[in-house]
């Protein structure tokens, strides 16, 4: 039982900042409350020995993502208490529906065979980044390259998206 | 044997912190007396000799300052935001390898606080973490000067972690390695890296300098347009979080500079020295000698370029920069892939 | 550690409801975009541990491309919810529905 403690731990403050950022009433406190979430969780990634996909998920959604999401917030002044509360009706039926998905979830996955994967996690050869960069450069390398193609597209929309239109004459 | 081992990692943590507390003090006596030089002044001479004392009577200003917290800011942001820039400063320290090892009253003590297989990761990963104290800060002031600063600085330093990153992949590519005990070690003797890679170098000093926010980038915190940028509403002791911060960011980028590109703890001719004792000692004085020497062009540029405009600072990092940065690593990657075939 | 991977399956469960939460409750755009980066998360922590547990690479590269594809698609969303604001002054998602009238 002891051994569960750091897990317990994680576990209570990603559960506690993912409820902080759905009910945090002005967006910057969200954004914080989600970076905290992703703390949370790449402390669970080292508790399953992977450490690569820790580090990683701190640079790409702590260090680039939620910047992105704080710096539109500011620039659009958005801080304020602009957004409109849900009516309570509508507020109870979101809580509902979604205290519903998760008992349809969990009940589902009390009866799959977990039988495969009884145990403890595989002592840290997986999770490091030589296994990783191998896998990834032989048996994923089309999906790795498409990726690539992706991040370009993206990058092109999000620039011509993002482009002030001319002023028509 | 584990406890021996904790035992020993909690007094390298708190020897390194109190070593890099005292370094980001004294370098803002440093910068006072290299401002002073360059501008042909004396600098700092009351406090003690040669002005030796005046950190802590700028410490002890700073302590007794009124203590000022807008009533309009968001109170607990406000006071969050200097914490967060001080932890994220300190954090990077702990992949750092400041020596091999040391003999000091007959134990040996590994010079790194943690051996990590990813280290540069870690460092990158805190380095782009620290841009949460100072939006943070900027925004919880209610403020604009303040927010502009804040905006000023996270899209600077997401312009520049991207060549930052790009100048490193090529130093990673030549070591097949991301941990830097494994980098450190390659370059024995005279075999830098900055001799292979003197381009990525550039590059990375460049960023680094953007990164910690310094002249001639240190658009965030420029005064003639923003008074004092994203730390304008602070006062008292965490105004000086914000600025040891920097100084803290100084040096450890000084460290990581040192230990990617100009060999570490490594220093010529060591393999002639055969006491291992003396040798620990030398290199430790060798890697800090050389954080010294990085530290003092940090200011030597600060006192010596004029501040860029801020269209200048975007065309230099996404139109020079990165392309200049892939470049280098398409080069790398042709020179390691050639020398693995044989030629 | 002993922790039986139930608890990490409930546990990404659990937050994976949050997230869906999040999209039924919110009406600013932005935190709706969160709410599904919390969703992808919730996914990755299923994935790491599984593959943690089974002793099998591929779990952790699927969270690799997950991440590739969450980046995309924060940096395209954003840069449309900034139109968005630019047009109508506002990001609220029931101001989205003009193509509907």
């Amino acid at each position: 039982m002891m051994d569960n403690i750091p897990f317990l731990i994680f576990s209570f403050i990603t559960i506690l900042t993912a409820l902080g950022t759905v009910t945090a009433r002005n967006p910057v406190y969200s954004v914080l409350f989600l970076v905290l979430t992703f703390f949370a969780l790449s402390g669970h990634y080292i508790l399953l020995n992977a450490q690569f996909i820790a580090v990683v998920n701190l640079i790409v959604y702590a260090g680039a993502i939620m910047v992105l999401f704080l710096f539109v917030l500011m620039l659009l002044n958005l801080n304020k208490d602009s957004e409109a509360p849900r009516p309570w009706l509508w507020q109870i039926s979101a809580a509902l529906s979604a205290g519903m998905l998760l008992v349809v979830l969990a009940g589902s996955m009390r009866e799959a065979s977990l039988y495969l994967v009884k145990g403890g996690p595989e002592a840290g050869e997986i999770g490091l980044v030589k296994n990783l960069g191998k896998a990834l450069f032989t048996e994923f390398v089309v999906p790795f390259e498409i990726s690539s193609i992706l991040f370009l597209a993206a990058m092109v929309g999000a620039v011509m998206i993002g482009k002030k239109e001319k002023q028509q004459a | 044997m584990d406890q021996a081992l904790l035992i020993e990692k909690i007094i390298l943590v708190l020897t390194m912190l109190g070593i890099t507390l005292l370094i980001a003090t004294y370098s803002t006596y440093a910068e006072r007396k290299v401002a002073a030089f360059l501008q042909d002044r004396l600098g700092p001479d009351r406090a003690g000799p040669f002005g030796l004392l005046q950190p802590l009577a700028d410490a002890g200003k700073m302590f007794f300052k009124e203590e000022l917290i807008p009533a309009a800011s968001e109170k607990w942001l406000f006071i969050m935001g200097p914490g967060i820039a001080m932890f994220t400063a300190c954090m990077t320290g702990a992949a750092i390898p400041w020596g091999t090892e040391l003999h000091i009253f007959g134990y040996t003590l590994n010079m790194q606080i943690a051996d990590i297989d990813i280290g540069i990761l870690y460092i990158i990963g805190f380095v782009s973490m620290g841009v949460y104290g100072i939006m943070i800060g900027g925004w919880a002031s209610n403020n604009k000067y303040s927010l502009y600063g804040a905006i000023r600085a996270s899209s600077q330093m997401i312009s520049y972690e991207l060549a930052m990153g790009l100048s490193i992949i090529a130093v990673v590519m030549m070591s097949g390695s991301l941990s830097l005990k494994e980098i450190a070690a390659q370059q024995s003797g005279m075999n830098w890296n900055v001799w292979y890679q003197p381009l990525g170098f550039v590059i990375f000093f460049t960023c680094a300098l953007a990164e910690c926010n310094r002249a001639p980038f240190d658009l965030p915190e420029c005064e003639t347009e923003l008074i004092g940028g994203y730390h304008v509403e602070y006062s008292s002791m965490k105004l000086g979080f914000y600025l040891f911060a920097e100084y803290i960011n100084m040096f450890i980028s000084s460290a990581v500079i040192a230990t990617l590109y100009f060999g570490g703890y490594n220093f010529p001719f060591q393999d002639m020295i055969s006491s291992p004792a003396l040798l620990g000692w030398l290199q430790f004085i060798a890697l800090f000698a050389k954080i010294f020497f990085f530290i003092f062009v940090f200011m030597w540029i600060r006192w010596t370029l004029p501040r860029f405009r801020y269209d200048q600072l975007m065309h230099l990092g996404w139109k020079s920069l990165i392309p200049l940065a892939i470049l280098n690593m398409v080069i790398t990657a042709a020179v390691v892939i050639a020398r693995n075939n044989g030629f | 550690m002993n922790v039986p991977i139930d608890q990490y399956i409930y546990l990404s469960s659990l937050l994976f409801c949050i997230g869906v939460f999040g999209v039924l409750l919110r009406r600013n755009a932005i935190v709706v975009l969160m709410c599904i980066e919390l969703m992808l998360n919730a996914v990755n922590l299923l994935f790491v541990s599984l593959s943690s547990y089974m002793g099998d690479a591929s779990g952790q590269i699927f969270v690799f491309f997950i991440m590739v594809v969450a980046a995309a698609e924060a940096s395209v969303g954003l840069a449309i919810l900034v139109m968005v604001y630019r047009n109508t002054r506002s990001v609220d998602i029931g101001f989205l529905d003009k193509l509907r009238k």
